[in-house]
């Protein structure tokens, strides 16, 4: 299953926030969570992530730091600001009603349109 | 699998091509690179970990980037400020730009901004030295010396950027030009003929010897920012792409300045306080020579960062010059009267020779040297031969004129400085015409005009050292 474009896009940034809320970390590493927490299916290209960092750096939801991989890399470290909580929290209201919503037009056995569409009617 | 390694570029070399090509795309700067570069690394390691070959994984891992014009755009959409670029003020150059967003050292103070803050030193230096020489000699003084007393600090300017390796013999050579250019000014006893002591600049050759030393020492600033290699045909390039855009900065900070100054004069008048004496007097002089050395501050820090405006602008103007110079001719030829013209003729056509020179110049200076010749090549040449014809048939008018009435300062200088274009502008367009039969390569065009450079150069040291005592201080 493929998850469409639409919906990664709004799922990316409370994903993203929810991600540095466990602790700061690099893009890298982002993706790598992404990519074990939705078992593959959330996925996006790599590049797209930092243009996005970016965006909630200029809105001031992170901050960033420059500091050295184990590998003596560079690499750009990201930590959620207190701002960036408070939006993270807002999100999650919002996106537990919209679940709330779903879950409710869409019962666990898939309600009588679906069970009339695989015939148990 | 070792010699198929040896043959494959490592992935030093790959990652090093890879980064060039994202660097081309305006939208990315170089911590962004240096972002994604850092990621590519992790990915190519994670990949090599699982077994794959460094070029594989290399390969997988820009192909996981995305494709670069989607990216492009993406970075373009939350960086839009970046498509018009900005003077980094805190920063600035490719190697200095790193250490505001990237792990290293913060930079002394005077390093920071392209050296503004030397600059603004040197800036106040320069328009103090004109007070202090105001004060002591009084405005007319000032302006005589106005070359020799700002340029000095340009050309300090210009030690301090470059250091040049033969810094001892530059500066001995650029501090002699100085004094002997300060000295000539100073004692010529320049005097009007109805023998009043308005001041050197009242009288022709003083005048003369004042345009002489700016030009002249404008090039001997060259010289010092050429460092070492200012026989070489592409510092002297350099110097001439420096020279336009910095025209164009002093400009506009003129325009802007005398604006605000106006504007400044205006509100306090409004309040029943008069500033003009001060602004007059301290704003404008100093801050004249101020911007001779923001302008040039101001060409270094943007020269990687904006289009050149000088080679623009000639793009503009080339056409309509053109254009303007047939008219010329149809015109002279209609009306026939070129040889009863007025005296100030010649002067006239010594500034539309230089105008058609500079034209030249600049459309050389920013012209890719491999493109094969165009139509603006061909525009080049139609303006050269109109120039060449328009001045023929003045400067024959003006020596005909001139074997009536003999030589003055005035007309010698313009009839010298306007045989030296015309020599100039011949050989370009023998050149020029060379060039579009491809004869010639674009190589010979661009050093014939930095080797006549000297030639300016002599012309302004002699308007300077020999016309005064010549044509008698007056």
């Amino acid at each position: 299953m493929r998850i469409g474009k639409d919906l990664v896009a709004a799922a990316a940034t409370p994903v993203v926030l929810g991600i540095l809320a466990e602790g700061e970390s690099y893009g890298y590493a982002i993706l790598q969570r992404v990519a074990t927490l939705s078992e593959g299916e959330l996925e996006w290209s790599d590049g797209m992530l930092y243009p996005l960092l970016h965006r909630l750096e200029r809105l001031g939801h992170v901050h960033s730091e420059w500091r050295r991989s184990e590998a003596g890399r560079p690499r750009k470290h990201y930590r959620l600001s207190e701002q960036g909580a408070a939006v993270l929290a807002d999100q999650r209201r919002q996106w537990s009603v919209v679940g709330g919503v779903l879950g409710k037009v869409w019962p666990d056995d898939g309600g009588p349109r679906v069970r009339l569409a695989f015939g148990e009617a | 699998m070792a010699p198929a390694e040896a043959e494959t570029p490592g992935l030093e070399a790959l990652v090093a091509s890879w980064r060039r090509w994202m660097l081309r795309h305006d939208a990315l700067t170089e911590p962004d690179v240096d972002e994604l570069e850092s990621h590519l690394l992790d990915r190519v390691d994670q990949f090599v970990a699982s077994g794959l070959t460094h070029d594989e994984a290399f390969l997988i891992a820009v192909k996981r980037l995305g494709r670069t014009d989607d990216l492009s755009r993406e970075y373009a959409r939350e960086h839009s400020e970046r498509l018009w670029k900005q003077l980094v003020l805190d920063g600035g150059g490719a190697e200095d730009a790193r250490a505001t967003d990237a792990p290293g050292e913060p930079l002394p103070l005077f390093r920071r901004a392209n050296g503004l803050a030397v600059a603004l030193l040197l800036g106040v230096g320069a328009g103090l030295a004109v007070k202090t020489v105001q004060f002591a000699a009084g405005v007319p003084a000032a302006w005589l010396n106005v070359a020799v007393t700002v340029l000095p600090f340009l050309a300090l300017w210009f030690a301090w950027r470059r250091r040049p390796r033969a810094a001892t013999m530059i500066g001995a050579g650029a501090g002699a030009a100085f004094v002997v250019a300060g000295l000539a000014l100073n004692l010529y006893p320049f005097a009007a003929p109805d023998g009043s002591s308005a001041g050197a600049l009242s009288t022709a050759t003083g005048l003369l010897a004042m345009i002489g030393s700016c030009v002249g020492l404008w090039l001997v600033v060259g010289a010092v920012e050429a460092g070492g290699a200012w026989r070489s045909s592409d510092a002297r390039m350099h110097f001439v792409r420096f020279s336009g855009e910095w025209a164009v900065y002093a400009v506009l900070i003129a325009l802007v300045g005398g604006a605000l100054s106006a504007l400044t004069v205006a509100v306090f008048a409004s309040i029943d306080v008069d500033v003009s004496a001060f602004v007059g007097e301290w704003v404008l002089p100093c801050g004249a020579a101020g911007a001779v050395l923001v302008a040039a501050w101001l060409v270094e820090a943007k020269q990687r960062v904006i289009e050149n405006i000088a080679p623009v602008l000639t793009r503009v103007f080339t056409p309509l010059v053109t254009l303007m110079m047939l008219a010329l001719i149809v015109a002279a030829l209609v009306q026939w009267n070129v040889v009863d013209a007025n005296r100030d003729l010649l002067i006239a056509f010594d500034l539309v020779l230089v105008v058609v020179v500079a034209l030249l110049v600049y459309s050389l200076s920013a012209r890719d040297p491999l493109l094969p010749p165009g139509w603006f090549d061909r525009l080049l040449l139609v303006l050269l031969g109109a120039a060449l014809a328009v001045d023929l048939i003045v400067l024959v008018a003006m020596v005909a004129r001139t074997g009536e009435f003999g030589f003055s300062a005035n007309k010698t200088a313009s009839l010298g400085l306007n045989l030296i274009l015309l020599a100039n502008l011949a050989w370009a367009t023998l050149l020029q015409i060379g060039f579009l039969r491809r004869r010639t390569g674009f190589a010979a065009l661009e050093r014939w005009q930095t080797a006549y450079l000297p030639v300016y150069l002599a012309w302004a040291g002699a308007l300077v050292l020999v016309f005064p005592p010549v044509f008698g201080f007056a």
